[in-house]
């Protein structure tokens, strides 16, 4: 490597964008590639070595459902034989006693399950499938195991005020780490914002909550919580800086920089199966166009906090101020913060959400 | 907290040791650490055998030019921070 870019540390490895689920708020990329454009175990082994050679401590390993491929397992084996770290990020849907065993068997250090709620209702309805149920079985087969896990939360409007649940359900688990992620507004998650957004009210009250529960937790789980960034008085480090820590493989192999990286036009990523993962880090386009400082504009250009958060996110710059390359619209030095005001007013003046009225939900859908 | 002398640390289920680049580190779900000299001594005696005393003991031999109390004081620390991240239980 040379000694201008750091290393890229986390892969964070779509396997698939098939999915048993359909959640409203995906981070999948509209437009999902098809089964039949999948890379093979073989090129994901390749792509595991190279991480690892360029740095790479950790391989996520995620999708769509991870498990919708069949040869998870020997992924999970070959993730371990490169030396990373193996974490499962996972719906936990295609489940069962016996492949979990398998998985841990193969070498899995951590296993990542997300829920959608504490409740039945509410989680079924923002999946869109019946799968609440088979989670609550999930966690008691993850018990027969030493292996890490983490009960994933993603927050908004119509669960945010069951948190209280869902530490419960985490405690009632073998979880040493609990993840209340907010909701991040690109792809599926934008289409649905209005009904996705939280007032400003739940999340005061929901800040409160993960300051105390920090502190009584202690010592026995580690409670990580995403503050909701809209509602931020700065913009979030997004993927720790463009180009600087993490990088994403598409399940046909585009290399990305973040997860919605294609939303932002005048960008070709390059593919694995084409180029080396080092060189790809160290040379793409792609990947140089918002590392470091020279792309920025005033006013994070002269601005004491651009070290700390890269002028915060490019893609929510596209889609907000329809240039990646202007601050983040939700920084409150930035030009656009009262674009993001005027949408909180509208959701926080309109009469109390009715989590019971089911919202028109814009569902994912899954690839052919 | 403030570890048990008599307790026996062990690394947590999915913390373990790796190594990249001749670096060694200390692997988490979501989060690694370098380990470096006393670090990594301390992290390799987290294996539910030794106690906390015998770590102490055992670094205070390696550190001899150090204060004992301050390499104790400095262990006991570095103990509790793992805990605090979930890394390490402590067996008794």
């Amino acid at each position: 490597m040379t000694s201008t870019v750091p290393n890229p540390l986390a892969l964070i490895a779509e396997l698939t964008h098939r999915c048993p689920l359909h959640c409203v708020y995906c981070s999948n990329p509209l437009e999902m590639q098809a089964r039949a454009n999948e890379l093979s175990t073989e090129i994901w082994s390749r792509v595991f070595r190279e991480a690892s050679e360029a740095g790479v401590l950790q391989a996520d390993l995620t999708g769509g459902e991870p498990l919708a491929r069949t040869d998870l397992v020997d992924l999970i084996r070959a993730a371990r034989a490169a030396g990373l770290y193996a974490n499962l990020i996972t719906s936990g849907l295609p489940l069962d006693e016996a492949k979990l065993a398998a998985l841990v068997e193969a070498g899995l250090d951590h296993i990542q399950l997300s829920f959608q709620g504490a409740r039945e209702d509410t989680a079924n309805e923002i999946s869109g499938t019946k799968s609440h149920a088979h989670k609550l079985r999930v966690l008691d087969w993850v018990k027969q195991h030493r292996i890490a896990l983490t009960l994933n939360f993603v927050i908004h409007r119509c669960n945010i005020d069951q948190l209280e649940e869902m530490v419960a359900l985490a405690e009632s688990s073998s979880a040493t780490r609990i993840e209340f992620a907010n909701v991040q507004y690109y792809g599926w998650a934008f289409a649905n914002r209005e009904n996705l957004l939280p007032t400003r009210r739940q999340v005061n009250d929901s800040a409160e909550f993960m300051k105390r529960e920090q502190e009584r937790l202690r010592g026995k789980i580690r409670l990580e919580f995403v503050v909701p960034d809209y509602y931020a008085k700065y913009p979030k480090p997004c993927m720790g800086g463009w180009g600087r820590k993490l990088m994403l493989i598409t399940p046909s192999g585009d290399a990305l920089p973040c997860h919605a990286a294609q939303v932002i036009p005048g960008l070709s990523f390059e593919n694995v199966k084409d180029r080396s993962l080092g060189e790809i880090w160290e040379q793409s386009s792609a990947f140089q166009k918002f590392r470091g400082e020279d792309w920025m504009q005033l006013p994070c250009k002269s601005c004491d906090r651009r070290e700390l958060d890269f002028g915060g996110c490019r893609c929510q710059a596209l889609l907000l101020a329809g240039d990646a390359s202007a601050t983040d619209p939700v920084c409150s030095l930035g030009p656009l913060r009262p674009k993001i005001d005027a949408m909180l007013t509208g959701i926080n003046t309109a009469p109390s959400p009715q989590v019971f009225v089911k919202p028109p939900w814009l569902y994912r859908p899954n690839p052919a | 907290m403030i570890p048990d002398p008599n307790s026996r640390p062990r690394l947590a289920p999915g913390c373990r040791l790796g190594e990249n680049n001749n670096q060694r580190v200390l692997l988490m779900p979501e989060r690694a650490l370098r380990l470096n000299g006393p670090s990594l001594e301390i992290v390799e005696r987290c294996d539910g055998k030794h106690t906390v005393g015998q770590i102490v003991a055992e670094l205070q031999k390696i550190y001899s030019k150090a204060v004992p109390e301050k390499v104790q004081e400095d262990i006991l620390g570095y103990l509790a921070l793992l805990h605090d991240q979930r890394a390490l239980d402590f067996d008794l």
